[in-house]
């Protein structure tokens, strides 16, 4: 099962990409909403859509937000779950977010447990795995 | 992989060892405070447990922090009882119990307390009251209007008590596992932290208690939470706490312990009964729950299947957030499935 982590920091997608390695995703990365975009048109191709999407939100050229407003507004994308993954933490942002059409929302830092219970909670990781 | 409790990009824990004289001075401390037995096999728990305070109190090992408590330093003292009998917690911890709760529990307690329109639920070891308030946002959306709710969390920890009152959490605890769509609906931000709402506040009180001892001034409850905290205690202390929980708990209430725990042997006066996904204890006498009925939009099914297929008249309306015309998504926690988007219309 595939995940895209979208985060400009290098070092972040790894992490993110490991936790997520050993909850049993393969993951593929992109640093912004652009090369985001470009790598879901690709796996959207080869048929092979992620089932998760982990999203920081401030990067450049096209930010998470913009991001997850344009993976919403393509039909092909709608089973698509999205995370944003960020260190804005502010009630209204949060909001924003989820209002723009993430699914949920883990705020860094964060541990690998946090990540798994979210998981967990949107059913794309069994109960017993990484508990 | 890095220890999945440290946060990504901190640093990590100070290597910490123990010398077996102090282990056996740690265990024995434990259990005169708290009647709390950690046998060898539980040594992990004083390894992970104490890691924090050696690193906070900037000990360069858990042996000086164990020093510095067997020389009579009570402060150190009461901070290593306080770590090493804690209840690890976060919320909607396993979502099994909540799922049973939401569907099956309080709806049958809405038909049987119908006069008194009054249910009570005891969450035991609430540590810093993530279990409680869970309960509380749950009985928000499932107990009719004009309902009281009286939680009450107990812990063994005057610290606990006093954290699970404030209903103040980090940005760490309310990572852990609570739904985005619950922090923004039920928290405000004050700095570095999260305050719960004081509607949630008014639905729980904690005090301090100790399962070890005779239960005085609880009352008698509907719901009894008992989760991940039997483990800690010998046969007959476990005997004994399940036969004391039986006495306060109403004759047709319910018991939950924490899944991977048995009681086998051990719960005279109850009995084992499935609720959606989870098995709980009910008093011997109290009339079996029988098939369940099932509530339009309702999750009712003990499998993340049928969870799915059951949010699907939901989901249907989720590309599009601005168009989503079903009651506001956050009243409803659907455990082990995808939330519909927050929809802001008429909010």
């Amino acid at each position: 099962m595939h995940a895209l982590v979208v985060d400009d920091s290098r070092a972040m997608r790894r992490i993110v990409a490991g936790i997520l390695t050993t909850l049993h995703f393969d993951p593929v990365e992109a640093d912004n909403g652009v090369t985001a975009l470009a790598e879901l048109d690709r796996l959207t191709a080869a048929d092979d859509l992620p089932a998760l999407a982990c999203i920081d939100w401030n990067m450049p050229v096209m930010d998470g937000l913009e991001l997850i407003s344009a993976i919403r507004a393509d039909r092909r994308w709608r089973d698509i779950t999205l995370m944003m993954v960020t260190t804005e933490s502010e009630h209204g942002q949060i909001v924003r977010a989820l209002a723009a059409g993430a699914h949920e929302y883990l705020i860094k830092p964060f541990t690998a447990d946090a990540m798994a219970d979210k998981l967990r909670y949107l059913g794309l990781v069994p109960a017993e795995v990484g508990a | 992989m890095p220890d999945p409790r440290t946060p990504a990009g901190a640093a990590p824990a100070r290597a910490v060892a123990m010398t077996p004289a102090d282990a056996l001075w740690l265990r024995d401390l434990v259990r005169r405070r708290s009647a709390i037995v950690l046998d060898e096999s539980k040594q992990y728990l004083l390894d992970t447990r104490l890691a924090p305070l050696v690193r906070s109190g900037g000990y360069d090992s858990v042996g000086e922090l164990v020093a510095k408590a067997r020389g009579g330093d009570r402060h150190v003292v009461g901070l290593i009882v306080d770590a090493m009998t804690t209840n690890e917690t976060s919320w909607f911890r396993d979502t099994g119990p909540f799922e049973a709760l939401r569907t099956v529990v309080l709806p049958a307690l809405v038909r049987e307390r119908a006069a008194e329109r009054r249910v009570r639920i005891w969450s035991a070891a609430c540590s810093s009251g993530q279990e409680a308030y869970s309960i509380a946002m749950i009985c928000t959306e499932v107990l009719p209007p004009g309902w009281s709710v009286e939680i009450v969390g107990t812990d063994l920890s005057p610290a606990m008590v006093e954290r699970a009152s404030q209903g103040r959490f980090s940005q760490l605890e309310v990572n852990r596992g609570l739904p985005a769509q619950h922090l923004v609906r039920w928290f405000t931000r004050d700095g570095s932290h999260w305050q719960v709402s004081p509607q949630l506040k008014a639905m729980t009180r904690f005090r301090e208690g100790n399962l070890a001892v005779p239960f005085t001034d609880l009352g008698r409850f509907d719901v009894v939470m008992l989760r991940n905290v039997l483990i800690y205690f010998d046969g007959d202390t476990k005997t004994d706490i399940l036969r004391r929980t039986r006495g306060v708990t109403r004759p047709d209430g319910f018991l939950f312990l924490g899944a991977a725990e048995t009681a086998l042997g051990m719960d005279v006066g109850w009995y084992r009964e499935q609720a959606a996904s989870t098995s709980l204890l009910r008093p011997e006498g109290a009339a079996p729950l029988g098939p369940v009925r099932t509530r339009p939009g309702a999750v009712t099914g003990a499998t993340g299947a049928t969870a799915r297929t059951s949010t699907t008249a939901t989901t249907a309306t989720r590309p599009s957030p601005a168009r989503a015309t079903a009651p506001a998504p956050t009243t409803s926690f659907v455990p082990r499935s995808r939330p519909a988007p927050l929809s802001l219309g008429g909010r």
